[in-house]
C-alpha cells in the first residue's frame, strides 16, 4: 500500500492565502503514489507548481479538488481537511527556520512534547548523533554554519518521526562544496531511517543523487514520473529532455527501412518511443554523452569551442546545416578550436519527438 | 488563531475616534470655521510647516549625529553618554516649554524658540531608533566599505545612514506627530498652529465641528508623512538585522576630536536635560515645605497605575493588531489607528466619551480614558511589535505547524518568545507616553483621580509656575527609571 | 507581572458608590476650591466630589455626556462659559430669593442659569518708576501713541481678554472697539506673552511700561515679590467703570440632587463662604455685605462696570473675530 497517494489534485490561484504576501502557482490534475521508504524528488523550473504541491501535501494550502492521502488517511475531504499540525509530517525549509530563541536541543525536541523527558533526551541523542552534530546541542542556530543549521532542521524534522520528510529546496542556500556534501549525507540518513520523503529542487543532479524517483513539473503538470535513469536517457517529452540535463536536438528523417537518418548518421528507429511513427519530420535528442568525436581533416563537423570542466572537456561542435551539437570528451585529450571531426554515435537508444511538438518552445 | 471578527471589531475601536472626526465633515461647514479659514489660515498653515520641518531638521541631525558618534566611536563619557542622551524623553514638552520661557533666555519666544524646545524634547526618538540601526545593520556594511577604502566618515554617509534609513524614518514620524499634536508647548509659546486654531475653535467660538474638521487636517497631514515615510522605505529594499550583534569594535577617537566629541554630546544633554532638571528641583525646594504632603503618594500611585495599565491594553490592542495585519489584508486600517499620535489628546477625548456615552452603561469607568490613550499611543507601541512580526518568517510558523504545534501552541512558545522584545520596548514607552500626557488624563479621568500631570496642570493653569515645579520634578523623577530601562535593553539586544 | 494584571483589574472595575452628595466639575482650579468644599462637607455633612479641568473641555465633556451626565453643579473662572453653558441648555434655571439678595444684578444670569460667586477686576498695571498715575486714564488710551513701544498684552487666547473685549464691544458697538483693539496692538512693545504674570514681569523689567492685568495675579507677584515697582490704575472711572468678570456657577440640567446644589450655591454666597472662597485667590466676594481680604482691600475701592455678564459670552465669537480682524494674537 502506497505511503502517499495524489489522485487528481488540483489547485489553482484564488484560494485562500496563509499569509497575505504569497502567491500561488497552479497545480493541475497531478497523481502519483510513493511506497514507504522511497524518495521522490518534485523537479521543475520557478513557478511550475512543484512547492504548491508540496504546500498541499504538507497541509499548508488545500486543493479545489483531488484526493491526498496520507498512510490511508484522506487528508483532503471538503470540509474536514486535516490541518498541518496533525498530519505527521516533517519539513525542512531552504532557510533552516530554527527557532532562534531556542537551543539546538529545544529545537530538536520541539515536535517532542508528547514524549517524556527520559525518551524526549533519547530521541534528541539519537538524531543529533544521525546528522553528525554531537556536542551541538547547547548551541543557539545563530552560531551554526548554514550547514550546520539544515542539519539541525533535519534532526528536527525527523524526531517526531513523521509519515513523510517534506524538502523544499533544502540545499540552495549552501554554497555548492557543502551543497554536494550535504546531498550525498541527507541521501544517508534518508535510507538509514528508511524515512518517505518528498523533494522540491530545480536542480537535476540533486535530484538524481538523492531520489529514487523524480517527477518532472512543468506549469503545474506532471511531464514524467520515473528513475532518474529513465527520465535522462529516456525522457518522454520535449520538456523533461530539455531540462534534464543538457541536449541537443537535430533534425531526422524516418525511413521506411526502420531508420532514422540525421546529419550525422542513422539511428535505429524504436518503435515506441516520442513522436508519431507516421509523421516523417521528427527531431532527435543528442546528449554529450551519445556522440564521440573523431580528428578528421574531411570530417563535416568542426569544434567551435571547448570547455574544460575538470575530467572533461565539452565540445561545441558546429555541423554542417548550422545545427549545434555537443559532446564530452576525456578531457585527457584536447582538441583545438576550429579542428574538424568526424561524429561517432555512441547512443544505445533513441530519443525522438515529432516536429511539432517542439513548434512554439524556445 | 484569534477570530478575525474580534480582532476587526477591536481595530476598528481603536480607529473609531478617528472616523468620528473625520464624520465632521458631513455636516457643512459653519461660520466660525469659514472665519478662521479666512483670517490668519495662511500663518497657521506656515507655521505649523515651519515647525514641522525644524522639528524635522532639527532632530535628524541631532538624533543621528549623536547615534552614531555613540555606535560607532570611542571618546571620554561615551558610555554614559550611550543611555543619558535618551533621558530628555522623562521630560514632558510642556515642561521643558515653560522652564524654558522662564528661564527667559534671549529671543527664545520665536519660531526658531520653539523649535529649539520641540528639538531638545523629541530627539530621543530618533536618535533611539537610529541607534538601533547602526548597530544592528550598519557596523558590517561599514568594515566593508572601509575594506574597500572609505573613511570612516564617508563610510557612514554612503553605507551605515542609507541601511539605518528605515529606522531613522520611524523615529521621525513619531517625533513628527507629536509636535502635530501638541498643544502645550505651543500655547506657552504662543505659537499658531493647527491645533491651536482647533482648540480657538472648539472653546473659544464654542463650534465642535469647526474643531474636528481642523483635526481632519491634521490627521491629513498625519497620513501624508506615514505616506512619505513608505515611499522612503520602498526605494531602499530594508535588509533585515543580521542574526549575530557584531561586538563593538568602535573606533577609538585621538586628539582634537575626542573632546568635540564628548563636548557636543554633554552639550545637548546639559541644554536638553541638566538645566530644565537643575531648574525644575531648585523651583520644587523652595515649595516643597508647603506643597509636599501624603496627597503625593496618591497622585504618585495613580500616574503609575494608569500609566501601567494603558501600557498593557495599548500593547495588547498593538500585538492584536499586529497579528491581524499578518494574516489578513487591513494594512489602511492600521494606518488609520497610527494616525491618533498626531492628534491632540483633548479631541480624542472627546470622540472617546461620545463613543461611551452612546454606550450608556461604559460612563464612569475608565473606558473613555483608556480609549483615548489607546487611540493616541498606537504607533508608539505599533512601531516595536510590528518590527518583532517582521522578524517571525512564514516559514517559523510552518516549521512549528509542521512540528504539530498549531494555534495557541505555537502563539505561547514561539511566536511570543520572538516577540517579547518588542513587547517590552512598546510597553515602556507608552508607559512614559501616559505619564506625561494631560488632556486625555484631564477630561476622562474619574472623580479624585489625579496624577502627577494633572497636578502641573492646576498649576500652570493659573500661571502658578513655581508650584508647578514640584509635580514637574517629580513626574521627570518617575519616568527616569523606565527610560533607562529602555536603553538598557535595547542596548543589550539591539534588534 | 502578575501583580500589574492584578492592579488593572482593580482599576478597571472600581466605581465608586456614593451617597448624599453633588457632583461638581470645576475650571476653578483644585487648591482653591477644596478648603471651601472642605469646609462645607464639616458643616452640612453633604459630600462633594469634583473633577478639575478647562472649562472648555468640561463643558464639552458635559455636552457629551448629554442626559448621562453625574454633575450637579459646573463651576467656571469666566462669565463667557457660563453664559455658553446656560445658552445651550447644560445649565437649567435656579431661582432663588438668597442668590437674587446676595447677589449684584449685573453679576448674574438674567435668567437665573448661573451665578458669580467672586469677582475679579481685569485692569491696568503699570511700572511705577516710569509711569505716574495721572499718565493713565481709560482702556482706549493705552491706544495712543505717546504709549507707543510701552504696552504689554496677554495673548487674545485667553478668554479673561476675549471677556474683556466682549464688553467692550457691548458698551462701545463692534465699530469703536475695532479701533481701540487695533490701536493697543500698534503699540505692544514686544509679541503677546502666555500669561499675566510673564506681562508683569516684562513691565518690571522694563520691556514695556504698561499692561492690563487681573487683579489676582497682581496680588500673587507681589506677595512673592513685594520690591517690584508695579501698581494697579483703575480706569474708565469717569465713565462706564473697570471692567469686572466672575467665578461663578450654575445647577446642570439634568442634575439629580437640584435642591442640594442650590443650598450648597446659596451657601457659597453667603457671609459664611465668601471669604473662604474668593480670599484665598485674592478676588473680591461677588455679596457686597462682605469685606474683601485686607490686601486686596489695600488696592483701593472703584467703579466697576455694571453691564450684566451676560454680555461676555454673547459676544465672545464676534470679540474673537474681532480681535482676529485686528491682528491681535
Amino acid at each position: 500500500m502506497p505511503i502517499i497517494e495524489l489522485s487528481e489534485v488540483t489547485k489553482t490561484y484564488q484560494g485562500e492565502r496563509p499569509l497575505r504576501n504569497a502567491s500561488v502557482p497552479a497545480v493541475y490534475d497531478v497523481s502519483f503514489q510513493i511506497e514507504k521508504g522511497e524518495v521522490l524528488a518534485l523537479l521543475g523550473p520557478s513557478g511550475s507548481g512543484k512547492t504548491t504541491l508540496l504546500r498541499l501535501i504538507a497541509g499548508f494550502e488545500t486543493p479545489e479538488s483531488g484526493k491526498i492521502i496520507l498512510d490511508g488517511r484522506d487528508v483532503s475531504v471538503k470540509g474536514q481537511v486535516v490541518p498541518p499540525e496533525k498530519r505527521g509530517i516533517g519539513m525542512v525549509f531552504q532557510d533552516s527556520s530554527l527557532f532562534p530563541h531556542l537551543t539546538v536541543r529545544q529545537n530538536i525536541a520541539f515536535g517532542l512534547y508528547r514524549y517524556n523527558k527520559n525518551e524526549q533526551e533519547r530521541k534528541v541523542l539519537e538524531m543529533i548523533g544521525l546528522v553528525g552534530l554531537t556536542g551541538f546541542l547547547d548551541r543557539y542556530p545563530h552560531e551554526l554554519s548554514g550547514g550546520q543549521q539544515q542539519r539541525v532542521a533535519l534532526a528536527r524534522a525527523l524526531a517526531p518521526n513523521p509519515i513523510v520528510l517534506l524538502l523544499d529546496e533544502p540545499f540552495s542556500n549552501l554554497d555548492p562544496d557543502m551543497r554536494s556534501k550535504m546531498r550525498e549525507e541527507v541521501h544517508a540518513i534518508l535510507k538509514r531511517v528508511s524515512m518517505t520523503a518528498i523533494l522540491v529542487t530545480h536542480d537535476h543532479e540533486e535530484a538524481f543523487t538523492i531520489a529514487d524517483k523524480v517527477a518532472v513539473l512543468n506549469a503545474g503538470k506532471i511531464e514524467q514520473i520515473d528513475t532518474p535513469e529513465m527520465i535522462y536517457h529516456l525522457p518522454k517529452t520535449y520538456f523533461v529532455a530539455d531540462f534534464v540535463g543538457s541536449a541537443d536536438f537535430i533534425e531526422g528523417e524516418v525511413t521506411a527501412d526502420g531508420k532514422i537518418y540525421t546529419e550525422i548518421g542513422a539511428f535505429p528507429n524504436e518503435i515506441g518511443r516520442g513522436g508519431s511513427r507516421t509523421a516523417p519530420n521528427i527531431v532527435v535528442m543528442i546528449r554529450p554523452d551519445d556522440i564521440h568525436l573523431i580528428p578528421d581533416p574531411n570530417g563535416i563537423a568542426k569544434i567551435v569551442s571547448k570547455q574544460f570542466r575538470g575530467s572533461e572537456n565539452l565540445y561545441k561542435v558546429l555541423l554542417p546545416s548550422g545545427a549545434i551539437v555537443h559532446s564530452s570528451e576525456h578531457s585527457l585529450v584536447d582538441y583545438p578550436h576550429g579542428m574538424n571531426v568526424r561524429i561517432a554515435l555512441t547512443a544505445t537508444h533513441t530519443v525522438v519527438f515529432s516536429a511539432s511538438s517542439i513548434k512554439g518552445r524556445g | 488563531m484569534i477570530g478575525k471578527t474580534a480582532s476587526f471589531l477591536i481595530a476598528s475601536l481603536i480607529a473609531a475616534p478617528i472616523l468620528v472626526i473625520l464624520s465632521s465633515w458631513r455636516t457643512p461647514m459653519d461660520d466660525v470655521f469659514l472665519h478662521l479659514m479666512s483670517t490668519g489660515l495662511s500663518e497657521v498653515l506656515f507655521n505649523t510647516l515651519w515647525l514641522v520641518m525644524g522639528v524635522a531638521v532639527g532632530t535628524t541631525v541631532l538624533g543621528v549625529s549623536l547615534a552614531w558618534l555613540t555606535a560607532t566611536l570611542e571618546f571620554p563619557g561615551r558610555a554614559i553618554f550611550n543611555w543619558a542622551l535618551v533621558l530628555p524623553l522623562a521630560i514632558p514638552t510642556y515642561v521643558l516649554a515653560f522652564v524654558n520661557i522662564a528661564l527667559a533666555l534671549p529671543g527664545i519666544r520665536s519660531t526658531g524658540g520653539i523649535i529649539f524646545v520641540m528639538t531638545m524634547a523629541l530627539y530621543p526618538y530618533v536618535y533611539l531608533l537610529a541607534r538601533n540601526g547602526f548597530l544592528t545593520s550598519g557596523k558590517r556594511a561599514t568594515e566593508v566599505a572601509q575594506s574597500l577604502g572609505q573613511t570612516p566618515i564617508s563610510a557612514f554617509f554612503k553605507v551605515a545612514l542609507p541601511m539605518a534609513q528605515p529606522m531613522i524614518l520611524s523615529g521621525l514620524m513619531l517625533a513628527l506627530m507629536e509636535t502635530l499634536a501638541d498643544f502645550g508647548a505651543v500655547s506657552i509659546f504662543n505659537y499658531d498652529t493647527f491645533t491651536t486654531t482647533l482648540y480657538k475653535a472648539w472653546f473659544s467660538m464654542f463650534s465642535l465641528n469647526a474643531a474636528a474638521k481642523f483635526s481632519s487636517f491634521l490627521v491629513v497631514l498625519a497620513f501624508l508623512l506615514l505616506w512619505l515615510e513608505q515611499r522612503a522605505r520602498q526605494s531602499k529594499r530594508y535588509i533585515p538585522a543580521e542574526k549575530q550583534p557584531r561586538s563593538a569594535m568602535r573606533v577609538p577617537l585621538n586628539g582634537a576630536p575626542r573632546f568635540l566629541a564628548s563636548a557636543y554630546c554633554f552639550t545637548i544633554l546639559f541644554v536638553a536635560f541638566i538645566v530644565p532638571v537643575m531648574y525644575l528641583s531648585i523651583g520644587a525646594f523652595t515649595v516643597l515645605s508647603e506643597d509636599l504632603d501624603s496627597r503625593y503618594f496618591g497622585f504618585l500611585g495613580r500616574s503609575l497605575g494608569l500609566s501601567a495599565m494603558a501600557a498593557l491594553l495599548v500593547v495588547a490592542g498593538a500585538l492584536l493588531m499586529s497579528y491581524t495585519h499578518r494574516y489578513h489584508k487591513i494594512a489602511f486600517l492600521v494606518r488609520l489607528a497610527t494616525v491618533g499620535y498626531a492628534l491632540p489628546g483633548t479631541i480624542l477625548a472627546v470622540a472617546g466619551i461620545m463613543i461611551t456615552t452612546s454606550a450608556g452603561f461604559l460612563t464612569g469607568t475608565l473606558f473613555a480614558m483608556m480609549l483615548g490613550y489607546l487611540t493616541r499611543f498606537m504607533a508608539v507601541a505599533h512601531n516595536p511589535i510590528e518590527s518583532g512580526m517582521a522578524r517571525i518568517t512564514p516559514h517559523i510558523d510552518e516549521a512549528a505547524r509542521s512540528l504539530g504545534a498549531g494555534g495557541l501552541r505555537m502563539i505561547t512558545k514561539v511566536q511570543m518568545p520572538l516577540l517579547r522584545e518588542g513587547l517590552i520596548v512598546g510597553a515602556i514607552l507608552v508607559f512614559v507616553d501616559v505619564m506625561k500626557e494631560m488632556p486625555i488624563t484631564l477630561m476622562t479621568r474619574p472623580f479624585g483621580w489625579d496624577t502627577l500631570a494633572v497636578r502641573i496642570f492646576e498649576f500652570t493653569a493659573e500661571g502658578d509656575w513655581e508650584r508647578a515645579t514640584l509635580p514637574a520634578i517629580t513626574l521627570v523623577l518617575t519616568g527616569l527609571l523606565p527610560v533607562i530601562l529602555l536603553t538598557r535593553r535595547l542596548e543589550r539586544c539591539p534588534s | 507581572m502578575r501583580f500589574i494584571v492584578a492592579l488593572s483589574i482593580l482599576f478597571f472595575t472600581v466605581s465608586p458608590a456614593f451617597a448624599e452628595e453633588i457632583t461638581i466639575y470645576s475650571a476653578r482650579m483644585e487648591q482653591l476650591i477644596k478648603p471651601v468644599f472642605d469646609a462645607y462637607t464639616k458643616s452640612s455633612g453633604v459630600k462633594i466630589r469634583f473633577i478639575t479641568d478647562k472649562e472648555g473641555p468640561l463643558l464639552q465633556r458635559l455636552i457629551a455626556e448629554g442626559a448621562n451626565s453625574p454633575a450637579d453643579i459646573f463651576m467656571a473662572v469666566d462669565a463667557g462659559m457660563l453664559w455658553k453653558a446656560g445658552d445651550i441648555g447644560v445649565l437649567k434655571p435656579t431661582p432663588s430669593p438668597i442668590l437674587s439678595a446676595n447677589i449684584p444684578a449685573h453679576l448674574r444670569d438674567p435668567k437665573d442659569r448661573w451665578f458669580g460667586l467672586s469677582v475679579r477686576a481685569r485692569t491696568i498695571v503699570y511700572n511705577t518708576k516710569k509711569v505716574k498715575p495721572e499718565d493713565l486714564s481709560s482702556y482706549e488710551t493705552l491706544g495712543d501713541s505717546k504709549w507707543t513701544k510701552r504696552l504689554c498684552l496677554r495673548t487674545s487666547k485667553k478668554v479673561y481678554n476675549q471677556s474683556l473685549v466682549a464688553m467692550m464691544m457691548a458698551d462701545l458697538g463692534m465699530e469703536q472697539t475695532e479701533k481701540v483693539v487695533s490701536s493697543w496692538v500698534k503699540n505692544l512693545a514686544v509679541p503677546v506673552f502666555s500669561d499675566d504674570t510673564q506681562v508683569m514681569k516684562a513691565i518690571s523689567d522694563g520691556i514695556c511700561d504698561v499692561g492690563i492685568v487681573n487683579t489676582y495675579y497682581y496680588g500673587r507677584l507681589m506677595e512673592k515679590n513685594p520690591d517690584y515697582s508695579l501698581a494697579l490704575f483703575w480706569p474708565n472711572q469717569k465713565d462706564r467703570g473697570v471692567h469686572v468678570n466672575i467665578s461663578g456657577a450654575g445647577v446642570t440640567s439634568h442634575t439629580k440632587h437640584a435642591k442640594a446644589a442650590i443650598t450648597f450655591l446659596e451657601w457659597l454666597s453667603s457671609s459664611e463662604a465668601q471669604n473662604l472662597f474668593a480670599d484665598v485667590n485674592l478676588e473680591y466676594p461677588v455679596n457686597p455685605n462682605v469685606k474683601p481680604d485686607a490686601q486686596v482691600a489695600k488696592w483701593g475701592t472703584f467703579k466697576q462696570d455694571t453691564i450684566n455678564m451676560e454680555n461676555a459670552g454673547k459676544l465672545q465669537i464676534d470679540a474673537v473675530k474681532l480681535m482676529d480682524r485686528a491682528l491681535y494674537k
